[in-house]
């Protein structure tokens, strides 16, 4: 059975699309056929965050108009056979996203044999945003340990127990998991961020994982590989277990303390 | 004292504060979800029917719903200008 899992956050820059692009590489590297959609109608960036940006020729709105098929719109990962991009238009209107011609989007996508399907959202509480979650087995919210980012996550959860098919048709309620991103271990132990344990105390939602602060997202991101291939960080290691958890692994929470480098660490400057 | 601080500054400590807020507004918007929206629209009512008999400006009337364990408690304040 096909999975819809929409990755959203309401607040902008947190961190969606990054997460969007390393969470669907790693369900497809497990093996999973999967597709990852761009929803950000006008404002499309999972195209250059996955390194395909010229290799796009037709778009999610093309198909919906009908103006091209699914799979000529449907790119090929580089990395990952199983995975496959539909990037969101550039240049058009908006309103050409309609909640009917998404819905026959997915239902096509279900009938290819997708097992994961990946909606990154586009910030704010608006259309686009709207119709990413609306379809939504499961839904993956992006926070980062700061007040107005947290606010914003409530406010989406709100949306998605109000808005969503499944809230609508009063069926099974969209499975929510709580994704904490720039995490920096360090101002927590100085109290000056949010711990995740706040973050989940005012949310109330699972935790499914926590990605440190780290250079090499953005890294990853000029150089359009998604952050979870750079073996060896500790951002691919913290999303690798993100998506063992949502395959229904249980692992404990890595990252998440603070060591204070030793003497010889300070003088040395190794990281 | 002074040199000491300057010596080994020390950061503020917010994320309490932080969190506080939150956990405030975050309860105050979540009250708000689920019932009726008519807090704005009687605001609005209010101030007409107030200002037909008392010279008040709209500033002066305050009005909030608050909840105390299973009670919701109406707040409307109003400041009439003295006479």
């Amino acid at each position: 059975m096909a999975r819809i899992i929409v990755v959203t956050s309401g607040k902008g820059g947190v961190g969606k699309t990054t997460s969007s692009a390393s969470f669907s590489s790693g369900l497809a590297m497990r093996g999973h056929k999967t597709v990852v959609i761009d929803f950000d109608v006008g404002l499309r960036n999972l195209d250059l965050i996955m390194g395909c940006e010229r290799r796009v020729v037709y778009d999610l709105i093309n198909v919906i108009n009908k103006e091209a098929t699914l799979n000529q719109a449907l790119i090929k990962d580089k990395h990952c056979d199983n995975l496959f991009i539909l990037p969101a238009s550039q240049t058009r209107d908006k309103e050409a996203l309609t909640e009917t011609g998404v819905e026959s989007i997915l239902n096509e996508l279900v009938n290819m044999g997708f097992e994961y399907i990946v909606c990154d959202s586009p910030a704010g509480i608006e259309h686009g945003a709207l119709m990413a979650l609306t379809f939504a087995d499961e839904a993956i919210i992006v926070t980062n340990p700061e007040v107005s980012s947290v606010r914003d996550s409530d406010r989406i959860l709100g949306i998605i127990q109000a808005k969503s098919r499944r809230a609508q048709t009063g069926s099974e309620p969209v499975k929510e998991h709580l994704l904490i991103t720039r995490y920096s271990p360090k101002r927590v132990a100085a109290d000056e961020m949010l711990s995740y344990q706040d973050v989940q105390e005012i949310l109330r939602i699972p935790l499914i994982g926590i990605i440190p602060e780290s250079e090499s997202v953005l890294h990853a991101s000029n150089q359009g590989n998604p952050a979870i291939h750079f073996k060896g960080t500790d951002v691919a290691e913290a999303y690798e277990d993100v998506v063992s958890r949502f395959l229904g692994e249980e692992l404990e929470l890595r990252f998440t303390n603070y060591e204070k480098p030793g003497l010889l660490q300070r003088i040395f400057g190794a990281k | 004292m002074a040199l000491l601080s300057f010596l080994f500054p020390s950061k503020p400590k917010t994320a309490s504060m932080a969190k506080e807020r939150l956990q405030i507004i975050i309860a105050r918007e979540r009250n708000g979800r689920g019932g009726p929206d008519f807090l704005p629209a009687l605001h609005k009512e209010l101030i007409e029917v107030i200002s037909k008999y008392t010279r008040v400006s709209p500033e002066d009337i305050k009005i909030s719903l608050d909840r105390q364990g299973n009670l919701e408690v109406l707040d409307v304040n109003v400041v009439l200008p003295d006479a």
